[in-house]
């Protein structure tokens, strides 16, 4: 199929992206004041220098950088991240069980946004320059210049504190074990507020983007020869309008992935959420090198995986891309 | 100037410059008000708002005045903000402009390198560059300017590759001019424009990027920034939550009108898009 | 319905455009009247008001934009009056129109056989298959190869002839009594326009269709015209049967707008040197695009084996449609593009072989005008800058350089004291007088002209080509100039060459080219100019 051919060369295109991103964060890292072993020894209490050198060459630390790069690189094809000095895990098992809520929060989130931002971003469009727009425009400059985390925190302080609706951070319950639907239910309730959290900003920022894109379709030549056959304005906007201001909404998808992933960092700090976002700051405060460069990895990887959903999606939409191959 | 006076006319572009006056003012103000160290114990810990007349905003948990807080952490972001976009959009233009101008291998390196930031979460990058380089403010303006150039340079790239081609350009070329003329004298101004505008996107993320770095402590702590105190007041938020809202409003406000002021740039210099 | 009864007519149209536009109404009192089959051609130069009136009768005006007085008569109402729900019922069943570019009237991200059947669902009830049959028979009523193809094709997929097309198909698909075709074959070829004058002919004549056309082109008018109206400046200043107002104009305005016309007789030839300036051998240039590891790319080959010769002082014309590679040409000679093959001889010199630096110093012996008024000149750099540009990069003090370019100014007819302006202070004509004069402060021995007047007003036009006879005249130029209109060429080229697909499949003297073309394609270019014999033969 054409459109897998296209997005597969896009899709290998990436891989040396990604290579740069590893060797560049790789060596980045070696200028990081103390490196893993120094981290091993802290958690253990301290211990001399015999044992530091035991365990640099155990780790293959005492080699010189290329060799080390060389090494590295290599694990990595088999998919072995190494081993995690802080959690006493591989770095590949404390990622895979970290991942899930992640990977929740970043759908719920960009559900949201996507859908909210296109809703709002029509219906701005369509009332352009009154009320409505004004409105929706005014509230969305507004959610884009709030800072997620102090939303975060004035949405526990409104909902967990004062009106005790939904949970203040967490997962799920960990007290009472539910199973089945009300594990689920749980699980959703405490995704509530970190969902919105999340999504406020991107939904500021789908929003603006829809309207633009509809103000500029509806300029366009072919809105004019639709009206002109005696459309309606509803089905100028459904048939003729819509399809096509989509597309700059599709690829901001793609390019706004890494951000939104960055932002949950810290939301899942905010919310105490057992997630990849929070395991790459612990990483950082606790200088466990080893899973930060895991972190990089998987998450290059994520972002990767995201923008080739998304040139699928947008080859199907625009019978031009196709063409141009 | 027409441009000028099209500024003026939309009134939330107004409303924008004159919270970014304000702001502005705090920041160079903050001294005359508050003469002494605003990390400096002032007075009881956690005082309410507008229950001491010394304390208008209150105090924070370790009772220092929240409002000498955010008079000089206005001086905090505003420079942030400003440095570290001027090291983004100067990386970015020169990047685009090349990448741009030259396309061939020099873009295709280029646009490797600059996809490698993109991909990157850049505040994951932004974590491992605090990771590695410590939380100075230095450190943290130049990481958050290092973490923000691949929009601007995409952006400038975009202009070159429809500039370059501009029957302007060939003609400079016909009369005898050479690359770096034509790149830095002929399409540059003519490209500059929308890049410059996009300067108050990039400064807003900035300020948020380094006041989410503050409020998980990795940011520097020896200064009165916005979000050092939003971090300090999450300890307290049950109660005390005044302490994490009052500085998350000065950041909004600041943030808002750095953005109002780029939309009114904007619409400004561009006038075809007048009617939306 | 009778043979000539009063299908639309415009009562006192008057149209007001919004504080800040160059004038206070886009029409003013306009008052016509178009009869079914009957073709009216509305003739006028941009600002005219024409296409308001087109999109007032349709009342599709932008917002600002309103009518504020006179009436719009169509089947015994006043379309003014009517309601939107109305005028909704109106468009594409009573009133259709086609618009000048197909690429953009076009959605691009639906196909043509559904485009066209939305016209059906929108005003009728007929079943899927119904109008699926229907679709079929309009895309082989105009013509379109393969119907059934094309219905499954997106605008892409097909040529600018074959979208016109297909939007003509899509207009005519409810039978409307009036037809509004504003300007609809600006944007094609000559050889495609010539079909699409012939196909709206026949449309109309068969289903007794009244047609309102738009029109810059008095040749077009001379071509299909029943009935003339000529507008200037939102005004009707003549109006009458086409035999009439080609053949005895009254108003001045119609009398310039004919008289810019080229007419398509060369004139007399002159002597020309002996000695060429310029030889072209065996020159081509070929595109590879896309490809991923060397496989899949797409050759296109721009130029294939050219070879011309411009003798000093003489005018060579490069004439061709779009994608001839006259264009790819140009930019050969001037080295703006690098030639894959041949050797382009400039007074001993091989350019094709300079290296970049060469090429930079010895930039000054060859010179390029542009086509596009507006994009040629920096829009930050004051007039008189842009035409010091080139002696100032060569060594020139700036003073002189500036001092110079005020001269060159005079000589271009352009006051002197104008240097001090921006380009978007100028009108299109004078830029490319800006663009003239920047080329010749180089004092160089070739002037290469890429469709120098194609981006101008008919009136403009002429006066620039007039320029530019004088100056060669008075500078010894030696010209090549490319141009896709035949019309303008046989003004002012001594020599043609007739490019097609790359290569040269004519060349000679412009009159022997003109008065007795040998390949079929210089045939087929000459008989696909609109109004024929008008423009053979109208007087000057």
């Amino acid at each position: 199929m054409r459109i897998l051919s296209l997005a597969g060369r896009r899709l290998a295109a990436s891989i040396p992206t990604l290579v740069l991103i590893l060797i560049g964060v790789f060596l980045l890292l070696q200028f990081a004041p103390g490196d893993t072993v120094d981290a091993m020894m802290a958690q253990m209490g301290g211990g001399d220098a015999a044992t530091a050198r035991e365990l640099r060459k155990f780790y293959g630390l005492d080699l010189s950088i290329p060799a080390q790069l060389a090494n590295y690189l290599w694990r990595l094809v088999r998919l072995d991240l190494g081993f995690s000095s802080i959690y006493g895990k591989p770095v590949a098992s404390v990622i895979l069980e970290r991942l899930p809520p992640t990977i929740l929060l970043m759908t719920a989130s960009l559900s949201f946004a996507f859908f909210f931002g296109l809703v709002f971003g029509v219906i701005a469009a369509r009332g352009v320059n009154r009320w409505p727009d004004t409105l929706i425009s005014t509230l969305g400059l507004i959610f884009y210049a709030t800072p997620s985390f102090w939303f975060g925190l004035m949405a526990i302080v409104v909902f967990s504190v004062y009106l005790q609706w939904l949970p203040p951070g967490g997962f799920e319950d960990i007290g009472t074990m539910r199973t089945g639907i009300w594990r689920v239910l749980d699980i959703a309730s405490h995704l509530v507020l970190p969902t919105l959290t999340l999504g406020l900003i991107f939904l500021a920022i789908y929003l603006r983007i829809m309207r633009a894109s509809m103000l500029e379709v509806l300029n366009l030549d072919y809105v004019r020869t639709a009206r002109a056959k005696g459309l309606d304005e509803t089905r100028v906007v459904t048939r003729h309008v819509l399809r096509n201001a989509l597309l700059p909404m599709v690829t901001l998808i793609g390019l706004q992935a890494g951000t939104m992933l960055g932002g949950s960092v810290v939301v899942e700090s905010v919310f105490s959420l057992p997630g990849l976002g929070r395991l790459a700051y612990e990483s950082v405060v606790q200088r466990d090198l080893n899973t930060l460069l895991g972190i990089v990895f998987v998450s290059a990887l994520l972002v990767i995986s995201v923008n080739f959903v998304v040139d699928l999606i947008y080859a199907r939409l625009d019978p031009r891309i196709t063409a141009e191959g | 100037m027409d441009a000028v006076k099209r500024y003026f006319r939309s009134p939330a572009a107004v409303a924008g410059l004159i919270l970014l006056l304000i702001v502005i003012a705090m920041a160079i103000s903050a001294g005359w008000f508050y003469p002494r160290d605003p990390l400096a114990l002032a007075g009881r810990p956690l005082v309410w708002p507008f229950s001491n007349p010394r304390f208008l905003l209150g105090t924070d948990n370790s009772g220092r005045d929240i409002a000498a807080q955010i008079f000089y952490g206005a001086r905090i972001s505003l420079l942030i903000g400003g440095v570290a976009t001027a090291i983004a959009i100067l990386i970015g233009i020169l990047v685009g402009a090349f990448a741009g101008y030259y396309g061939g291998w020099v873009d295709n390196v280029l646009m490797r390198i600059t996809e490698a930031f993109q991909t990157l979460p850049n505040f994951v990058l932004l974590l491992v560059l605090v990771a590695v380089f410590g939380s100075t403010l230095t450190t943290v303006t130049i990481a958050v300017g290092v973490v923000s150039w691949p929009a601007p340079a995409r952006l400038t790239r975009a202009e070159f590759l429809s500039l370059r081609n501009r029957e302007f350009v060939q003609a400079g070329r016909t009369l005898g001019m050479k690359n770096i003329q034509l790149i830095f004298r002929e399409i540059l101004p003519n490209a500059l424009p929308p890049v410059i505008v996009y300067a108050s996107v990039v400064m807003a993320v900035a300020i948020l990027l380094e006041s989410a770095l503050a409020f998980l402590r990795l940011s520097d702590p020896n200064v009165a920034s916005w979000g050092n105190l939003i971090g300090l007041g999450r300890d307290v938020l049950r109660v005390q939550w005044y302490v994490s809202a009052i500085p998350g409003i000065a950041i909004l406000v600041t943030v808002l009108a750095v953005s109002l002021v780029g939309q009114g740039l904007n619409d400004a210099l561009n006038p075809r898009l007048k009617g939306r | 319905m009778s043979e000539h009864e009063t299908i639309l007519s415009l009562d006192r149209l008057s149209v007001r455009l919004p504080a800040g536009a160059d004038r206070t109404h886009a029409l003013r009192e306009v008052s016509l009247e178009i009869a079914s089959n009957e073709i009216l051609c509305v003739v006028g130069e941009s600002g005219s008001g024409k296409s308001m009136m087109a999109n007032a009768v349709m009342r599709l005006l932008p917002n600002e934009v309103t009518i504020d007085d006179g009436r719009i008569m169509f089947e015994g109402r006043d379309l003014c009056a009517a309601s939107i729900a109305e005028m909704r019922e109106v468009r594409g069943d009573g009133i259709a129109m086609i618009f000048q570019e197909p690429m953009t009237a076009l959605n691009p991200l639906r196909t043509i056989g559904d485009q066209i059947a939305e016209m059906f669902s929108i005003h009728t009830d007929l079943s899927k298959a119904e109008i699926n049959t229907r679709v079929l028979a309009l895309l082989s009523d105009v013509r379109i190869p393969d119907p059934k193809v094309a219905a499954k094709a997106y605008p892409h997929e097909l040529s600018g002839g074959q979208r016109q097309r297909a939007m003509i198909a899509m207009a005519l698909a409810l039978d409307p009594k009036l037809l509004i075709a504003d300007e609809p074959t600006t944007a094609l070829d000559v050889t495609t326009q010539a079909q699409i004058l012939k196909l709206i002919r026949d449309l109309q004549q068969r289903r007794k269709t009244a047609v309102m056309f738009i029109t810059h082109d008095f040749g077009v008018v001379a071509e299909i015209a029943d009935r003339v109206v000529v507008m200037q400046h939102g005004v009707i200043v003549e109006q009458g049967t086409a035999s009439d107002v080609l053949h005895h104009p009254q108003h001045a305005y119609t009398r310039q707008l004919i008289a810019a016309v080229p007419p398509l007789k060369a004139p007399p030839p002159r002597a020309l040197a002996a000695d060429n300036i310029l030889t072209i051998s065996d020159v081509s240039k070929t595109y590879r695009t896309g490809g991923f590891l060397g496989r899949g790319a797409r050759v296109t080959p721009a130029v294939k084996n050219v070879s011309l010769a411009l003798p000093r002082g003489a005018t060579l014309g490069i004439v061709g449609e779009s994608g001839s590679g006259k264009s790819t040409l140009a930019r050969c000679i001037v080295r703006l593009i690098d030639p894959d093959t041949g050797s382009i001889v400039l007074d001993g010199n091989d350019w094709a072989k300079l290296s970049r630096e060469d090429v930079r110093r010895e930039t000054q012996h060859i010179q390029m005008v542009f086509q596009d008024p507006f994009a040629s000149l920096n829009p930050r750099r004051k007039a008189a800058e842009l035409v010091a540009q080139g002696p100032i990069v060569h060594g020139t003090p700036r003073a002189k350089a500036i001092a110079d370019a005020k001269e060159l100014f005079a000589l271009v007819g352009l006051d002197p004291s104008a240097g001090d302006r921006y380009p978007h202070e100028f009108s299109g004509g004078q830029r490319q007088r800006i663009g003239l004069a920047r080329a010749l402060a180089l004092k160089p021995d070739v002037l290469v002209a890429d469709e120098p007047v194609s981006a101008l007003d008919v009136s403009v036009q002429a006066q620039v080509l007039k320029l530019l006879a004088e100056l060669r005249q008075r500078l010894g130029l030696s010209i090549v100039f490319i141009t896709h209109d035949l019309r303008v060429a046989a003004q002012i080229c001594d020599l043609v060459a007739v490019m097609k697909d790359g290569a040269v499949v004519e060349h000679g003297l412009a009159g022997e080219v003109f008065g007795n073309p040998q390949h079929a394609y210089t045939q087929a270019l000459l008989d696909s100019i609109p109004g024929g014999e008008f423009a053979r033969e109208h007087k000057v």
